[in-house]
């Protein structure tokens, strides 16, 4: 049996909302706790640590993943992007302000993984409606608003695309 | 580009009153809250967003069994291993913190346990703390936990309500003499006699409340850092808190660790989410702040999601007996109910556990203006989860039993369920009035509430879609349910009963050089809104720009002396101080700008950020110049005058026990009655929370806590297995609602301020909690009528339908 110190270590490169990092990690160690502990990039919250409630949603490679099933190694070579973001896209500012706006937020503890499972409908789901809109963020527990303003906020930003708002900014 | 659907459609209400400030802007007005804006940048800070200098890490090992004797713990591998700073057992904590015993005076005989931040000899739940293993990280913490060695004996665990008070059933504290807490018998009389009335109509239903529990997104978390002095008279402790009543937590410091408020300082700033979860005190929360007084570092300890479910407080666990009766001409006789709830081994420090079923008899059949009721309340102890006040505190099941009843009845007498409460809800002119239950109200709008509701969800045609399906086998239901809810609390919640939690809360206001306006309120924001609308208060008050003010709470170091967040009570107490002071204020202004101006005060107004001239309006001052002076030129001010610019002002209420609001929800569902499932089409809720400071706020407050209230009454359970362990404790079988099976929910306003204030402000925080689970669980037996079905057991799962379909027998 291994005693918890023998645990094995691994160096990984990371793009990390633009800029690269590189860092000795515990080969066990989650990509949130990675992000939070070892670059000091809080913005992204752990809820339950088992891949349930999505506040610790981050993107990989423009992927939305659960950052407590994704393990720092296997984010060796790859990019993460977090709502801490410094050069934030326009449909994230979007969001923002329209989370803002309609009070889509209240403690704020699931804001920045909603945001990025937000982003992501609005990235690949254009066209989705308010029920499609609901069905795309039940991945993501909100237990302060009831949802109906993120919904809400979330149709705004979709319906300001639809009408051409982003139309020079191309989707990576 | 500005498309319609980019604003939301709250209406701005502060016309719809008469102003209570000379140029009223804000006070009514659906604005957004810039303040959160950092939040969706991830810019929050948490408690696990912080890091301290020599901050360690504590885990707990706690009992994996719902009752056990401790017979060896061996900390010998665990203490041994690399970045392991100390292994900690009870009897170490409790020789520096005193235990403690949750009763209150004004719940008559109720009695609990001596309990300590650790199990001593015996841990009597699934879940309790037992050993403290701190590290210089969290993960070595938890990798020590492995290695500690902990035996036990099992001993019997007590977990049915139903038999926690035989005499063959163990008692989990011998030394209390039964598994009794408290009880308690209301009669007013002349019940036995209106249910034996000729024309008496009686339901009667047993309705069954699942334990159920908050959930804060944010776990509960904390850090503890002892600044120690030569003795421990000089020591200094600051908690990093994320809770909801920081200088409750401040005074319980002081007594259970003979410390000094001098000493001890309570930081809340931002919170991910309370709900009632985060006003208890703990046994982990002393134990961590223990820690840091023996380990003399700051000593963090953040829940994860698996010890929340077995240490965050539970709540409900409620079987009633209940019965109505009404007279065959339409007019409620009597109430009565049977109230049996268990709460787990101990009575929960500091408010107790006696208060969710005292609330329950004090509220159920609280709209209508019969005289008749009796109730009878027993709360038991078992070996499970401590509970304790969580949102809507037996506000849900006091409404979900009485609109239940109601409706039960209406059906049997074959009256439309609104025209039947219209008939007998305590109509709106007859006000202050005195409930059956004895509770005092103060002013109430269920006629003007109905009336809206009936209006905004087109009742009328509801019913005539309802009739239409059913003949394709469609099955929907709307439900009804009539509310209030007790908010802005006086000393008789706590206070009178010997609990240092305060009922009163301060504001200070102070005008800056530069014409800024700093709010510091002893009531502190966990999401709801709070600093935001004491900032729309404050600007009215006072008279300057909503952008020019900036609201500090949660630090006992900064702010005035108050209860914080618990019974709805923000708005109403904390806003009302909030609006005192910048009054005061504004006259200090006026009489500054007098002495600078050489004017009667009389005859000056601010407006604006600025001093006019009454009469005319002309700017005579801006505040930055006032300031100016009043700051750094009191050379040329008169000899005598002195500008007090800075101003503070408490607020308690003292006119009512509590100030009532009233509301309305209608539910409108489908049932499947193939598969049982519920889906839920929409929601109305006419909400009267008098007046309105922000109505999007107060909007988002409805929804959110009509959602906890639908968790509830469809989907959470914390389900126990028969030796007392927690079947789903965890995120994947522990229901709580998602965004995709959430109807929308429409809100309607009826104000009608409390006269106790000049604001007139009630709560808004839990109203929707209260209302939801009867208007569900009506709309879900109003499907389920044409088959003479109906539930009454919540949370109401698919199987619990089937079941009352018929179509799913057996075990």
């Amino acid at each position: 049996m291994n005693t918890p110190l023998d645990t094995p270590r691994r160096r990984i490169h990371v793009q990390i909302n633009g800029s690269a990092v590189v860092r000795d990690v515990e080969c066990r160690k989650h990509l949130i706790d990675f992000l939070r502990e070892d670059c000091g990039l809080t913005g992204s919250h752990l809820g339950c640590e088992h891949g349930v409630c999505g506040a610790c949603s981050v993107r990989l490679d423009g992927a939305v993943v659960r950052g407590c099933l994704v393990l720092a190694a296997q984010a060796d070579g790859h990019a993460v992007e977090t709502v801490e973001t410094p050069t934030p896209s326009a449909r994230l500012r979007a969001l923002q302000d329209a989370f803002v706006e309609h009070n889509a937020l209240q403690c704020g503890y699931c804001t920045p993984g909603m945001l990025m499972a937000a982003l992501d409908l609005v990235e690949r789901r254009p066209d989705a409606n308010r029920e499609q809109t609901r069905e795309w963020i039940s991945g993501n527990y909100c237990r302060c608003t009831g949802y109906h303003a993120i919904v809400d906020a979330v149709c705004a930003v979709l319906e300001q695309q639809r009408a051409g708002r982003f139309a020079d900014e191309v989707i990576a | 580009m500005n498309h319609p659907s980019e604003k939301p459609s709250h209406r701005d209400l502060g016309a719809d009153l008469p102003a209570v400030t000379e140029d009223q802007r804000h006070i009514g007005v659906a604005l957004p809250r810039e303040g959160v804006r950092r939040l969706t940048q991830g810019r929050g800070q948490y408690i696990d967003d912080i890091t301290l200098p020599r901050m360690a890490h504590v885990v707990f090992w706690r009992s994996p069994v719902a009752h056990m004797r401790i017979t060896r713990i061996d900390r010998t591998a665990a203490q041994a291993l690399p970045g392991v700073i100390a292994v900690v057992v009870g009897s170490e904590i409790a020789a520096i913190c005193k235990p403690w015993v949750a009763t209150l005076a004004h719940l008559a005989g109720i009695k609990s346990a001596p309990q300590y931040p650790l199990a001593l000899e015996r841990a009597t739940w699934q879940g309790e703390p037992v050993v403290a293993v701190v590290a210089e990280t969290r993960v070595r913490a938890e990798d020590a936990l492995a290695l500690l060695e902990v035996e036990w004996e099992d001993l019997p665990a007590v977990l049915e309500t139903e038999t926690a008070l035989d005499p063959a059933t163990p008692l989990i504290h011998p030394e209390l003499g039964d598994n009794l807490c408290f009880t308690r018998s209301l009669d007013t009389g002349g019940v036995d006699e209106a249910f034996a009335r000729p024309d008496a109509v009686v339901f009667e239903e047993t309705y069954v409340f699942g334990r159920h529990t908050g959930v804060t997104l944010e776990p509960r978390a904390q850090i503890a850092d002892w600044n120690p002095g030569r003795t421990l008279d000089e020591g200094k402790l600051t908690v990093w808190h994320s809770f909801q009543a920081p200088h409750m937590m401040q005074d319980l410091y002081c007594r259970q660790f003979d410390l000094q408020e001098q000493q001890v300082r309570v930081i809340c700033r931002d919170v991910g989410g309370s709900f009632g979860i985060k006003v208890h005190a703990y046994p982990d929360d002393f134990a961590t702040v223990a820690l840091a007084l023996m380990l003399k570092r700051p000593i963090k300890f953040v829940a994860d999601r698996l010890e929340s479910f077995v240490s965050d407080i539970h709540a409900r666990e409620h079987r009633i007996q209940a019965r109505i009766a009404a007279s065959t001409a339409g007019d409620i006789l009597a109430f009565e109910i049977d109230d049996l709830t268990g709460i787990g081994p101990f009575s929960m420090f500091p408010r107790t556990s006696g208060i969710e079923g005292n609330q329950v008899v004090n509220l159920t059949g609280g709209p209508y203006k019969h005289q008749a009721y009796r109730a009878k309340l027993n709360v038991v102890f078992q070996n499970k989860v401590p509970t304790c006040q969580y949102r809507g505190v037996g506000h849900p099941i006091a409404c979900a039993v009485t609109e239940a009843l109601v409706d039960g009845v209406a059906q049997k007498l074959g009256l439309d369920p609104i025209a039947f409460r219209q008939r007998n809800v305590i109509p709106d002119d007859a006000y202050p009035a005195t409930g059956a239950s004895g509770i005092k109200l103060e002013v109430l709008s269920h006629e003007a509430c109905l009336r809206e509701a009936k209006r905004v969800c087109d009742y009328d045609a509801l019913r005539a879609e309802q009739a239409e399906l059913r003949q394709r086998g469609i099955y929907r239901g709307i439900g009804v349910a009539a509310l209030i809810e007790l908010t802005n609390p006086s000393a008789a919640f706590y206070g009178v009963g010997g609990a240092r939690i305060a009922s009163q809360d301060g504001a200070t206001l102070r005008l800056e050089p530069s014409g800024a306006l700093t709010v510091m309120s002893s009531v502190g924001e966990q999401g709801q809104g709070t600093e935001a609308i004491f900032g729309q208060i404050a600007a009215d008050a006072v008279g300057v720009d909503l952008a020019r003010v900036r609201v500090v709470t949660g630090d006992t170091d900064a702010t005035p002396y108050g209860g914080g967040t618990w019974a709805s009570r923000g708005a109403g107490i904390g806003g009302e101080a909030v609006l005192q002071a910048g009054l005061v204020l504004r006259a200090n202004i006026l009489a500054t700008a007098a002495a600078i101006l050489q004017r009667e005060a009389a005859d000056l107004k601010v407006l604006r950020s600025a001093v006019v001239d009454a009469a005319s309006g002309a700017v005579l001052l801006d505040l930055a110049e006032l300031g100016r002076i009043a700051y750094f030129r009191s050379d040329t001010l008169p000899k005598h005058f002195t500008p007090e610019l800075m101003v503070t002002r408490h607020y308690a209420q003292r006119d009512y026990p509590f100030i009532f609001t009233n509301g309305v929800q209608v539910s409108h569902v489908e049932v499947d009655v193939e598969t049982g499932f519920v889906k839920l089409l929409k929601h109305w809720a006419v909400e009267d929370c008098g007046r309105v400071i922000n109505p999007m706020l107060v909007d988002e407050q409805m929804r959110g806590a009509i959602v906890q209230g639908i968790g509830g009454a469809l989907f959470e359970e914390c389900l126990y297995d028969t030796d007392g362990t927690l079947r789903n404790g965890n995120m994947a079988d522990y229901l709580v609602p998602m965004a995709g099976e959430m109807p929308d929910i429409v809100i309607s306003h009826v104000q009608s301020p409390t006269k106790s204030s000049q604001l007139g402000a009630k709560g808004a925080g839990e109203a929707g909690t209260a209302g939801a689970p009867g208007a569900v669980m009506n709309a879900i037996n109003d499907a389920l009528a044409p088959f003479q079905a109906r539930v009454a057991s919540q949370p109401i799962t698919p199987e619990k339908i089937l079941r009352a379909l018929g179509t799913l027998q057996g075990l």
